[in-house]
């Protein structure tokens, strides 16, 4: 009886047309609402959250994102997965009766600031150049990675902007503007790299529909607060804190995520509900046509919420070998460590007055000194000139 | 359009490697014919032995080896009376069934492409394998956490430098040529779970239920942390040690079953095990009491959760098929090379699919300046991609997969390279409305200046032809 040994071998993989095989993509979608697994099809979410206003008078436009975001952490999404920008500091301004809040509700009931509020991006560093490096992640190496959106292609995103804007255009720190035709491209731009499985954009401004107008990119849903022509509008002011408090979308958006909890089973329908013109007075918008789900079938937690996908484990693996001893006689190297001096403790002590540099004059000086002899040879003639040289 | 074939050889074995296979057990068979010869990264060997031989139990057919072979028991009648094609033909389909389990299919490179290609949904396993397995990533962090939710009552030892070392360090030791990683450990004090866990007196214990543990996770994920410093995927594997009050607690599948690790996990994410330590005193003893975890059975549960997490599926293996227990380190050199393709194949697609999405880019937006760095890059991309497709299609797939990690690499620094952002968009009718009252106050009297010489030099024509005349 012979023994036959078969030496099956190599692989070959012929990847010569992958191309075509990205170009149609999309032809073949599953649908499947059996199961929680496979109905949404994402793993993690995110959140980007934008103030885009400062000044003392816009304390709604921080208000509306500081509900939001007190909404979306309540629902579980954490923090480093979170990125929150504010256009200005509402609750250390010098003109805020209560400092260190933030109010929502008039006679102030609610405090959205708390004391577990992480801001990312704050003040200055709101920009349309930082809001899109951090949609399309071209940030210089050295960003931390709490300013980044490390979302993947299993990612469900909620974009979240208020501030003042108008048609096709969003308002940034009342110097710049963002177009919807660059928010579409800054959208396709995280597509193509799969950036999200599915993004909701919700905006709170004046004409907000314009800027969800030109999106090309599948799965995206979109909420307005106004359509082209209509103004949003602001909801109750404080008479204690003097401006208004919120505006009047989010104020019936944050009412209605009140009574989501992270089992709750609400879809996107009741959220189209939110605030209708009775009492938003502009009519809220929606776009869900590049959608590839039924919104009925999208639960709000999808987006606001973060409802971990969990498998239990089946199996372990036996383990048997001891485990081994560091030795940790070589490890362990006495370093002596010694911090450089913090302050020049003795040079401040023992202070000399510091020699101070002589420059020569500046262009200010000489050209008064000028000034000064034209007008003197001018008035007394040249001739004076001999006496000097 | 993605083809793969498979390249056969075969030959008589050695006198060496029958004396190797005359060992009393499989796993011994294995181990010589492993010393006789190594097999290359992306080959296997299957060695067919006759009906009668004792290496393999009754009832089984197949022993999947640790290293790259595979042992087949054919029948006697098989080999008689036939010439060497017909034999041949006869083992093709058994060889393709121990392919299926050992190489590579056709729904393991599906999956791996899955977020460009969404495929029909009978394909479930794939879908979730897709979903759980961390995309590919130059490198990846490990992060083991103890969470002591009770320190007066237990004061927890884990010696966790040491179990990284003996259990975990093998695998990722062996795994360095898919990714780098890197392992921190912290404790974590007075952490709770989110949800409360019921007392069922059936088993006498608490029990957490399946369908809660997804809200576990939640509140304990804002108080790990991660490093700062890189942005690579973190995996997190928690070790939960029950307070004194809420000892011993359960996990409990859908069918409320116990779970015999006592551990889930969480896609893209991490692994939680529940460690009970109300048997190891009394309830009398003096608190806290001093308790030292035993590592192997932790590190066996985060080994495989590990395993899972990475991409090696684990799939039951059909009947008659023995597969070797997995070695120290976890894995078996098949399975890597199975990793290792869909690695090679995830990496390629991902980097065409960015520099073809670059080029787009760059059509689109016709005033971005391309630094030179940028088109180095492009160019290296391109270069490493090329050469990995040519030794992908040789079959070498070591070098394959490092030349498509240096083309991802490559293609990534390019394509999110912070000089590419394309930040001023002109519509035409605001192009208009900035130029048009700019010119048209200063056109206006040039125009009717020119207006004026061409009627001027109209005249003096006519004049001078009238002085003709």
């Amino acid at each position: 009886v012979a023994y036959l040994c078969f030496y099956s071998v190599q692989l070959s993989n012929m990847l010569a047309a992958i191309i075509m095989l990205i170009f149609i993509c999309f032809c073949v979608h599953f649908q499947n609402t059996a199961g929680q697994f496979f109905s949404s099809g994402h793993t993690n979410n995110w959140a980007v959250l934008v103030c885009t206003s400062r000044f003392w008078f816009n304390y709604r436009h921080v208000a509306n994102t500081l509900s939001v975001y007190r909404s979306v952490k309540r629902l579980g999404i954490p923090d480093s997965h979170i990125v929150l920008m504010l256009a200005d500091d509402m609750a250390c301004n010098h003109r805020n009766p209560k400092p260190a809040t933030v109010f929502s509700h008039r006679n102030m009931e609610l405090n959205v600031y708390g004391d577990d509020v992480e801001v990312d991006y704050r003040g200055y560093e709101v920009t349309v150049e930082n809001f899109l490096r951090v949609l399309t992640g071209r940030l210089p190496p050295s960003t931390p990675r709490s300013k980044r959106l490390l979302s993947d292609d299993r990612s469900n995103i909620l974009i979240y902007l208020t501030g003042h804007g108008g048609n096709g255009f969003l308002k940034f720190q009342d110097s710049e503007e963002i177009s919807n035709v660059e928010l579409a491209d800054a959208f396709e731009q995280m597509w193509q790299k799969r950036r999200y499985n599915e993004l909701l954009f919700i905006i709170d401004t004046c004409q907000g529909a314009s800027m969800y107008e030109r999106f090309y990119s599948p799965n995206i849903m979109a909420l307005a607060s106004s359509q082209v022509g209509e103004d949003s509008l602001s909801h109750q002011p404080d008479l204690a804190i003097g401006v208004h408090l919120m505006d009047r979308y989010t104020f019936y958006l944050l009412e209605f995520l009140e009574d989501i909890h992270p089992a709750s089973k609400s879809n996107m329908n009741d959220l189209f509900k939110v605030c209708p013109k009775s009492q938003c007075v502009s009519t809220p918008g929606h776009r869900t046509d590049l959608f590839l789900r039924d919104p009925g079938s999208v639960l709000i937690t999808d987006f606001f919420g973060s409802v971990r996908k969990v498998e239990i484990t089946m199996e372990a693996i036996h383990l048997t070998d001891p485990i081994l001893q560091l030795e940790d006689g070589e490890e362990v190297q006495e370093k002596t460590y010694s911090y450089v001096d913090q302050l020049p403790v003795s040079e401040i002590i023992h202070q000399k007055p510091k020699q101070k540099d002589w420059h020569p004059p500046d262009g200010f000086i000489l050209g008064l000194w000028t000034l000064i002899l034209l007008v003197f040879f001018k008035t007394y003639g040249i001739k004076h000139l001999k006496h000097i040289f | 359009m993605l083809r793969y074939r498979f390249e056969t050889r075969y030959r008589t074995a050695t006198i060496m490697e029958e004396d190797a296979l005359n060992k009393p057990t499989a796993a011994g068979a294995d181990e010589s014919l492993h010393t006789l010869s190594e097999s290359p990264c992306g080959s296997l060997v299957f060695y067919v032995i006759p009906e009668l031989s004792l290496l393999l139990p009754k009832d089984t057919d197949v022993y999947i080896g640790q290293r790259r072979t595979a042992l087949l028991r054919v029948s006697s009648q098989v080999g008689v009376g036939r010439t060497l094609e017909q034999l041949l033909a006869q083992l093709e389909p058994r060889i393709k069934q121990v392919l299926q389990v050992m190489s590579f299919s056709h729904t393991d490179v599906s999956a791996v492409l899955s977020d460009r290609v969404r495929f029909n949904p009978d394909s479930k396993e794939g879908i979730a394998d897709s979903m759980r397995a961390f995309k590919s990533s130059p490198g990846y962090e490990i992060t083991f956490s103890l969470l002591n939710p009770d320190p007066t009552s237990h004061q927890l030892h884990w010696d966790i430098e040491g179990a990284v070392q003996t259990y975990i360090q093998p695998l990722l030791t062996k795994l360095s040529p898919v990714a780098n990683f890197s392992i921190d450990s912290q404790t974590l004090y007075y952490s709770v779970l989110g949800v409360k866990p019921r007392f069922d007196s059936s088993c006498d214990a608490y029990t957490l239920n399946a369908d809660s543990l997804a809200h576990v996770i939640n509140p304990v994920e804002a108080r790990l942390g991660s490093n700062a410093a890189s942005s690579n995927p973190v995996l997190n594997f928690l070790l939960y040690v029950p307070d004194a009050h809420h000892s011993p607690l359960k996990i409990q599948d859908h069918r409320k079953q116990e779970v015999p690790s006592n551990a889930f996990h969480s896609p893209r994410w991490g692994g939680i095990m529940v460690y009970n330590v109300n048997g190891f005193y009394e309830p009398e003893a003096e608190l806290p009491v001093d308790i030292s975890i035993n590592m192997a059975e932790v590190m066996g549960v985060f080994l495989a959760q590990l395993r899972l997490l990475l991409g090696v599926q684990s799939s039951p293996p059909p009947p008659g098929f023995l597969v070797a227990p997995r070695g120290s380190s976890g894995l078996a050199d098949w399975e890597l090379d199975r990793l290792m393709w869909s690695r090679c194949v995830e990496n390629i697609a991902t980097a065409t699919t960015t520099i073809t999405s670059l080029a787009q880019l760059l059509d689109q937006i016709s005033n971005i300046v391309i630094n030179d760095n940028i088109a180095e890059q492009v160019s290296s991309a391109v270069n490493s991609l090329q050469l990995a497709v040519a030794e992908l299609e040789a079959g070498n797939l070591k070098y394959a997969l490092q030349l498509s990690k240096e083309a991802i690499l490559a293609s990534e620094k390019a394509f999110f390279d912070p000089s590419l952002l394309h930040l001023l968009y002109f519509p035409d009718d605001q192009k208009f409305a900035i130029y048009i009252p700019l010119f048209l106050p200063m056109c206006v009297p040039i125009l009717l200046s020119l207006i004026k010489m061409a009627s001027e030099a109209r005249q003096k024509r006519r004049e001078k032809l009238a002085k003709k005349d």
